[in-house]
């Protein structure tokens, strides 16, 4: 089930975003997606990003879906993978014509597939039908106190009345992914997760790091807000799922959940712009992003919910923020409440209310690339 | 109930977190842990910025510092309680 109807405009390739922004420019209700990469990829890298690109344009929110590549063949892959979801999708290349053309040719069918979006109408569905992500981001300890439990105590309540939930940020558990494991509903889905996150800090982390990563993860943001160690954000992280709910299966960057409704582990970086565009691309429609400091990202097609319970970032930046938390440090809002009231906002939020971010433009789509290109 | 200074996750923790903006050496924080909602009084012994930790004990090199009842790093250098505990006296112990 979807919360929004866009009409994407989806490069291929680095090359085809001008032709993607040229498209979005000529129609209205259009929004193109550019990114970084799509060139020389291969192997595991590659196969990362078909999934990211055909996960984006499956994804329910949006309606239907323009691709535009330098060249046909993996234009017509990612094109193939969308029209599995039963959407419309039209698939254009640029080589043998040129921009100009192409750019005709892609901005008649996205008025076509415009005029079919805007006519269809809201149908109320069950909340069970929502599929809901989390991640946080420029996290302090009033994350870990405040706005986090606030998304685990929505995972408590919503998870049990059939919704597919989604966490993930796998360097991120780092010092407590011995509690972490403990949450896996089954040995098989603990057994995935620790070797998931194994691989993670071995090839990652292990293979690239020059130093015990102080000055990265933390982040500068982070250590501001109070967090002083890894170990300490991962337990601040971990309080995002909540007291009750354990994880069903741990799925791979970008990918579906296959196992039906319940909570979900991702493999994904703590980059908050990577995170969201993997999660959007699994499938979900709705995000909650709990934030100390304040980041203000956002995604394209994925409404980013975000929450704080810090006075300071209510007070200096309250136009990033969709609930305001701040009552549990006071001690004048008691969790429970806090989760309703995250709750009332997933709600209104998939009845078509404008986030923070969406109404500032923030639209980071920012595609997760394993190693260099050939 | 009077609005706390300082908040303590769990009975085990060696530290809390500052929770209001402006604490100036010498106040007398509220402190609650927020586990079973216990209060106890104690002075700050730094101006200590929202969201920093304040030790709860005095703390020696090699001690692990405990918030959420779970070990977050070890000490690096001593710490008297009440005083500012962060990235100058806490290290990880990964990576």
């Amino acid at each position: 089930m979807g919360v929004r109807n866009f009409v994407a405009i989806l490069p291929v390739d680095d090359i085809s975003n001008a032709a993607c922004e040229a498209v979005a420019n000529n129609i209205q209700g259009t929004l193109a997606l550019p990114h970084a990469y799509g060139r020389l990829q291969f192997g595991a890298d590659l196969d990362l990003h078909f999934r990211t690109m055909i996960g984006t344009g499956s994804n329910p929110n949006v309606a239907a879906c323009i691709v535009i590549g330098i060249e046909p063949g993996w234009t017509r892959k990612i094109v193939d993978g969308i029209a599995a979801t039963g959407k419309p999708v039209a698939g254009f290349a640029i080589e043998q014509s040129g921009d100009i053309d192409t750019i005709a040719r892609a901005s008649r069918k996205a008025k076509e597939f415009v005029h079919w979006a805007t006519e269809l109408q809201r149908e109320e569905c069950d909340i069970s039908d929502l599929w809901i992500s989390t991640k946080c981001g420029e996290s302090d300890t009033t994350s870990g106190i405040g706005a986090n439990p606030t998304v685990g105590n929505m995972y408590d309540k919503l998870i049990p009345q059939g919704i597919h939930g989604v966490f993930g940020e796998t360097s991120e558990l780092t010092g407590a992914e011995h509690v972490c494991v403990t949450r896996a509903a089954s040995p098989e889905a603990a057994e995935k997760f620790m070797r998931t996150f194994k691989a993670y800090q071995d090839e990652v982390i292990e293979a690239h790091k020059t130093s015990d990563l102080s000055d990265s993860q933390p982040t500068k943001g982070n250590i501001e807000g109070g967090l002083s160690t890894i170990e300490e954000k991962a337990f601040g992280n971990l309080e995002k799922i909540g007291k009750k709910v354990s994880f069903i299966d741990v799925l791979g960057p970008a990918e579906e959940p296959a196992q039906g409704p319940g909570l979900y582990f991702m493999d994904s970086s703590s980059a908050a712009a990577e995170c969201v565009t993997l999660m959007a691309a699994g499938g979900f429609v709705v995000h909650t992003f709990p934030t100390g400091q304040g980041n203000i990202i956002g995604n394209p097609i994925l409404p980013v919910i975000k929450i704080t319970a810090n006075p300071r970032t209510m007070r200096t930046m309250s136009e990033h923020i969709d609930v305001d938390v701040t009552g549990i440090l006071s001690r004048e809002l008691t969790l429970d409440q806090a989760g309703d009231k995250l709750i009332d906002m997933v709600i209104k939020t998939s009845n078509g209310r404008m986030t923070a971010a969406e109404a500032l433009g923030h639209r980071e789509f920012v595609m997760t690339k394993l190693y260099r290109s050939a | 109930m009077a609005i706390p200074h300082l908040l303590v996750h769990d009975k085990r923790d060696n530290v809390g977190v500052v929770v209001v903006e402006g604490l100036k050496t010498g106040d007398e924080m509220l402190c609650v842990v927020t586990e079973d909602n216990t209060e106890f009084k104690l002075v700050a012994k730094h101006d200590v910025p929202i969201g920093h930790k304040v030790a709860l004990t005095d703390l020696r090199v090699d001690d692990s510092i405990i918030k959420y009842g779970e070990d977050i790093g070890r000490v690096v250098a001593p710490v008297g309680k009440g005083e500012h505990v962060h990235v100058h006296n806490l290290k990880t112990k990964r990576w």
